[in-house]
């Protein structure tokens, strides 16, 4: 049976899509949730109760709104271009969801095993942004044309300052696969071992860049809904709306993995003796999202020019410096060697 | 020609790159996210109503039953949105009674001048908000509308009045 599994070409490819299935399916179910319990936050914070009626505390008001998403009529602007119209929100979802295949949950608990994982998640986040311009451009309407050009503009922009975070952290670790990084900040100091500590305000660097990449509050400008009514989403309804959300939600809790993962040890407990295991990474995740969502309720949109001077005046500038800094710390060993826990070569 | 930038605020720098209004924000939000919460569940909660609330319109009877609407007309005459329209003659009796009372809701703006004007409290604003209607003509209201408003709600509108009275 194992044999079946590990030699023939039919049994790799039932084993994978067991895989993908094991990993997609629940993240789904929590993408539901976690819809759910974002908007339970932010109206929590406004005093509000939120959603409550669809089953036990509102509970299944996501599926409810899965189910009016779907049955609802697909509406095509005239002159829209239909095939680029259709292709983009698929655009949007698939890369959300195919970034995950190397997001590992334990130690080994990856669909891939990339060595280059960092490389391709970057990768495949960057592309997302096609799905956003395809989306303003094929509906032939001002507003998301407007907004997938801001849009476009900002992913590219904090990308760069993302990218150079990344660089310090593959640099401390030498190593871009994620089993290799959780690994390096393994340590007798448990939670103060982890890169939080030597990368501190890179932490916070790429939690904004994150807000910013995802298009979420404070930087949710191609949505703003107050000069571009919805954005590049305006003229989409039903399921291709659905698909657009689901990716963009899918790219926050990526988000959330992704500093769990370079800067808060991933699986590993925060107390040296406690087992590690799934459900640190998880626990970690779901507080970052709760983050995420308490900075939605909590601030005020930024102005265009004020998040554009931000990413290229601030965070780059403040990024690239940090990695110039990494680079020297690590090769000299300063700190201790706390910059360069190589896991591998060295 | 190296003279320093005199005008630069360092203090506004420093909680600038500390973040102190965003933790500051955090804080507040963390507050009222644990505070008690003000939604009332709508259709099954309500809010308190004034007992002066001009909710829908009704027609009272005298508690022997003859309705009290004496045809005066004042109610017509002193709606500004000329949503009221009356016509009247004798009864048998020799008593003068509305044999048509019609509001039009579509027009009236709620003012409660028709409430004022009455000489006898027989139309009076209720305390219900709750008649919206799926079509236009339902919202034209005629005398056994009217005065079935009255029966239904006359707990409630009796109650107001009386509590509204010292301040008349």
């Amino acid at each position: 049976m194992v044999e079946f599994f590990t030699t023939t070409n039919l049994g790799i490819a039932l084993l994978i899509l067991g895989q993908c299935l094991l990993v997609l399916l629940p993240l789904f179910v929590a993408l539901a949730f976690l819809m759910y319990g974002d908007r339970k936050i932010w109206a929590a914070v406004q005093m509000r109760k939120g959603p409550n009626v669809v089953g036990v505390f509102g509970l299944l008001q996501s599926f409810a709104d899965l189910l009016k998403y779907v049955v609802k009529e697909v509406v095509v602007p005239a002159g829209a271009d239909k095939f680029v119209f259709y292709l983009a929100p698929m655009i949007t979802f698939v890369m959300a969801t195919i970034a995950w295949v190397a997001i590992p949950w334990n130690d080994g608990w990856v669909i891939s095993d990339l060595n280059v994982a960092i490389l391709y998640i970057f990768a495949i986040s960057s592309l997302e942004v096609y799905g956003v311009i395809m989306g303003g451009w094929a509906s032939n309407s001002k507003y998301p044309f407007l907004g997938a050009l801001r849009s476009a503009a900002q992913m590219i922009s904090y990308e760069v300052s993302i990218g150079l975070i990344i660089i310090g952290v593959i640099i401390s670790s030498g190593s871009m696969n994620f089993g290799d990084i959780v690994a390096a900040q393994d340590g007798r100091f448990g939670f103060l071992s982890w890169y939080w500590v030597p990368h501190f305000p890179m932490v916070v660097l790429f939690f904004v860049s994150a807000l910013a990449e995802t298009n979420r509050p404070p930087f949710d400008l191609p949505e703003a809904e107050s000069e571009l009514v919805a954005g590049y989403q305006v003229e989409y309804s039903s399921t291709p709306f659905l698909l657009f959300m689901m990716g963009e939600l899918m790219a926050v809790v990526l988000m959330c993995a992704l500093i769990t993962l370079m800067f808060f040890g991933g699986w590993l407990s925060p107390v040296p003796g406690i087992p590690d295991g799934i459900f640190w990474m998880i626990l970690k995740m779901g507080f970052f999202f709760f983050i995420f969502s308490m900075v939605k309720a909590i601030t005020p949109r930024y102005r265009y020019d004020q998040l554009m001077r931000i990413g290229w005046k601030v965070f780059l500038p403040l990024s690239l410096g940090w990695v110039v800094l990494v680079a020297f710390f690590a090769q000299f060993g300063a700190f201790g060697g706390a910059y360069a826990r190589w896991a591998i070569g060295g | 020609m190296a003279q320093a930038k005199s005008d630069f605020d360092y203090t506004r720098a420093v909680k600038y790159f500390l973040m102190t209004d965003v933790i500051a924000g955090f804080r507040i939000g963390l507050r009222y996210f644990f505070s008690p919460k003000a939604t009332i569940n709508y259709p099954h909660e309500k809010g308190p109503l004034s007992p002066r609330f001009r909710g829908e319109h009704a027609l009272r009877r005298y508690p022997n039953g003859e309705e009290r609407c004496i045809a005066c007309k004042l109610c017509e005459a002193v709606c500004p949105a000329q949503a009221i329209t009356i016509d009247a003659e004798p009864r048998d009796d020799g008593s003068r009674r509305t044999t048509r009372y019609d509001i039009d809701m579509t027009k009236c703006i709620y003012c409660g001048f028709c409430q004022e004007a009455c000489p006898v409290d027989a139309i009076v604003e209720g305390p219900n908000f709750e008649f919206a209607t799926e079509t236009r003509e339902e919202l034209f209201y005629d005398k056994d509308k009217l005065l079935d408003n009255g029966a239904r709600w006359e707990a409630e509108i009796a109650r107001n009045l009386e509590l509204d009275a010292p301040y008349r």
